[in-house]
């Protein structure tokens, strides 16, 4: 039991900064610009994409160098010369734009690099068991990935709170018009946000795409939940994000390593139900079988009673 | 000036010929054929992949040669349903309007299950206009059972008839003692696990179910904590009927965390699945299937197989059974001089075909459900002469069990249509 729990764990602190990892980019933006970025998912679909292309020829770390940096561009340019321009028409229309963007990234993947799962592995000298507890293995790749999700976290809290940038930002956050009558370019500061938080997205593409598999529907897959965490976290909160995406990382995976379900909990009620009930199948109800649901269970809650999030200051 | 006016007056000249040449083709009208089956989406790539073999073989086998019934062309339709049942209405509407009156369509028994009660209740209500739905692939067995229909066929074997076999593979390895079960929270999903734990209890009662999971459909991030069950559960091997991302998602996390154990399952090659799983699952994953995989048996099929190849050099032949379906389904138009569905159906049951690969099918007439060799196939790049995704790794055939030996009996009653 001990063994299964301490994977649990560790799979949990893998998925959960994982999510972090996207998590930080949105709500950095969305606290920035109060643009709710639905297109994100999909910088971090180009991400693994373009980390795959690269590595073909170049090799892996080329790649984990340099897609983050052309899916930054892109999402500079993509603030530069698309959100600029919609953003004079209000909130609604950039959420239809940002909206738009996803399907039109989702599509164009699919032009360019096909419908197929691609081979995109990770790198032969990460391909080792890092450790062997009770008989299971614990690959490099993902003690890799642990080491990468906390560097970032680690440098953009440093960036945000210690930093003359990251003052600028802070800022621009909550007085964007005195930022700009000291001189500060605000717009220049917003694609620069945009750029780097479209860059984490991709950097997490880049370093999951090999162990989540990089298709087309990556992104839809992982879209929903960020930004469940970043409700949950509370928007516009760093720090709330962090803790929301280890909450949902470890929740899912100790739900899916338990073995409890609705029986355990009629049992404990001293009630059964015969197989041939009309709701069988809510009896049989195990937490295994609904764990990828729960986070959208928990955000229900979040809303219900603390509809701020954990963390966030946003005051109605 | 004069050179570019002389090729205007000859562009003119051809169109006018070409023109005159498709109003004098109008006599002959093709034959429409709608393919609904997910074109977009999260299984858009088996969808479209299934469509480039139904086209591909309809020009290798007819268009090519001018055509069916005294020259009429093949046409293929493709109508994009999303892998969804309420999309296929709307789809399957839009082909009656056109005057369809064929079907392929196999992703999804959900999507086939509503497919066949739409073609039942409009069969009824349009006598003279009947639509006929050749299913090449979805596997729930209520469709040639309970809920089997004259105007359905089913060219795949029904899940039950693969995990007989499948269950038998794992049967007469003695290495095995306990097994895992993980498989996705739907119709299909929760068919391969009851009957597999049924059958390996009847055929090996010594063989321990260690787990036995189900995940939502489409919905896992990451597999490794089930892997991380499955390797505390301690299990001789796995059994899984995922498909698609699910597949590939469950493959991998159980190769990358160190479990060396087989991996039974239903749809574990092509599609980018192959060339993902590479070397690390060399000799670990195994698939039940109709259609012998390398080493393929007839000249015929290699010669079909390469054009195919040379036509679509990023696609492979990844569902011989849709070619069967069509072939078949020409037979019984030749047969019987009509495109009328009813005529097709009559002419379908109890049908037998020689396929390309020299082996007769049997489609029965009771329940339409075809009968044919079933084999079990494992992932390697030994012996491979065709490979998939271009990988160098393709599926070897390592046991086979032939059709005779597949046959069960059906509980199907069907209405027949009077005419």
């Amino acid at each position: 039991m001990l063994d299964v729990f301490l994977f649990a764990t560790l799979n949990g602190l893998v998925t959960g900064l994982l999510l972090f990892m996207l998590a930080s980019g949105l709500t950095l933006i969305f606290s920035m610009m109060g643009v709710l970025n639905f297109a994100h998912a999909s910088f971090y679909m180009l991400g693994a994409y373009f980390a795959y292309s690269i590595s073909s020829y170049l090799g892996f770390w080329i790649g984990l160098l340099l897609a983050p940096v052309i899916v930054g561009i892109l999402g500079a340019l993509v603030e530069r010369y698309g959100l600029r321009h919609v953003h004079r028409h209000g909130h609604v229309a950039e959420l239809v734009f940002t909206f738009g963007l996803a399907f039109l990234i989702e599509e164009l993947v699919q032009f360019f690099w096909g419908r197929d799962t691609k081979n995109y592995q990770q790198p032969d000298i990460l391909d080792f068991p890092l450790f062997t507890l009770f008989g299971q293995e614990f690959s490099a790749y993902r003690g890799f990935m642990i080491f990468i999700s906390v560097l970032i976290f680690i440098g953009l809290y440093y960036l945000l709170t210690r930093s003359r940038i990251g003052i600028i930002i802070q800022a621009a956050i909550t007085h964007p018009h005195t930022v700009a009558s000291l001189g500060h370019n605000v717009p220049l500061i917003f694609m620069g946000v945009f750029g780097v938080g479209s860059a984490l997205a991709g950097v997490a593409g880049v370093i999951a795409g090999p162990v989540l598999t990089t298709f087309p529907g990556m992104a839809v897959v992982l879209g929903s939940i960020v930004f469940v965490i970043v409700v949950i976290g509370g928007l516009g909160s760093l720090a709330g994000a962090f803790i929301a995406s280890l909450l949902i990382g470890l929740l899912q995976s100790y739900a899916i390593a338990s073995d409890l379900g609705m029986q355990d909990l009629l049992a404990l009620l001293g009630v059964s139900f015969e197989r041939s009930h009309p709701l069988n199948d809510l009896w049989t109800l195990t937490l295994p079988q609904i764990a990828p649901i729960l986070p959208f269970l928990l955000l229900v809650l979040v809303l219900i009673f603390r509809p701020t999030g954990l963390l966030g200051k946003r005051e109605e | 000036m004069k050179n570019s006016l002389q090729t205007v007056l000859i562009r003119c000249l051809i169109s006018i010929s070409l023109v005159v040449i498709s109003s004098s083709g109008l006599a002959q009208e093709p034959l429409r054929i709608a393919f609904i089956d997910p074109l977009s989406g999260s299984f858009a790539s088996i969808g479209n992949n299934g469509l480039k073999q139904l086209q591909f073989a309809a020009d290798y086998f007819y268009n090519s040669k001018g055509g069916i019934l005294d020259g009429r062309r093949i046409e293929i339709v493709p109508l994009d349903n999303k892998q969804s049942p309420t999309e296929t209405q709307l789809q399957f509407r839009r082909a009656v309007g056109e005057g369809i009156q064929i079907i392929f369509q196999g992703n999804s028994s959900a999507v086939a299950n509503t497919l066949n009660s739409a073609i039942i209740r409009h069969n009824r209500r349009n006598p003279g206009q009947e639509v006929l739905q050749i299913n090449y692939s979805a596997v729930d067995p209520v469709l040639t059972e309970e809920n089997c229909s004259f105007w359905h066929f089913r060219f795949d074997a029904h899940v039950i008839m693969k995990l007989e076999v499948l269950t038998d593979y794992i049967a007469m390895n003695n290495d095995i003692k306990s097994v895992y079960i993980i498989g996705q929270d739907y119709s299909f999903g929760q068919a391969v696990s009851d009957n597999a734990i049924a059958m390996l209890k009847a055929k090996r009662p010594d063989i321990d179910i260690v787990g036995n999971e189900f995940h939502p459909i489409g919905q896992v991030k990451d597999f490794t904590p089930y892997v991380t069950k499955i390797v505390a559960s301690g299990a001789d091997a796995v059994i899984t009927g995922n498909f698609g991302a699910d597949m590939v998602s469950l493959a991998r996390s159980i190769i990358d965390s160190g479990l060396k154990i087989p991996i039974y399952t239903f749809y574990a090659a092509y599609d980018g699945i192959t060339a993902t799983l590479g070397e690390d699952a060399k000799g670990l994953v195994y698939l039940v299937h109709n259609e012998t995989s390398n080493p393929i048996p007839t000249e015929e099929r290699k010669q079909f197989i390469r054009a195919f190849k040379a036509a679509n050099p990023d696609n492979d032949v990844t569902q011989p059974r849709i070619i069967n379906a069509l072939r078949m389904v020409v037979e019984a138009i030749e047969d019987s001089g009509s495109t009328d569905p009813y005529d097709i159906a009559l002419a379908l049951e109890d049908r037998r075909h020689t396929t390309l690969s020299g082996e007769e099918v049997w489609m029965r007439g009771a329940d339409h459900q075809i009968f044919q060799s079933l084999h079990i196939s494992v992932h390697t790049n030994e012996g491979i002469e065709f490979d998939a995704d271009n990988s160098g790794f393709g599926l070897y055939s390592e046991y086979h069990v032939p059709a005779e030996q597949t046959i069960r009996e059906t509980s199907c009653r069907m209405s027949r249509p009077r005419r």
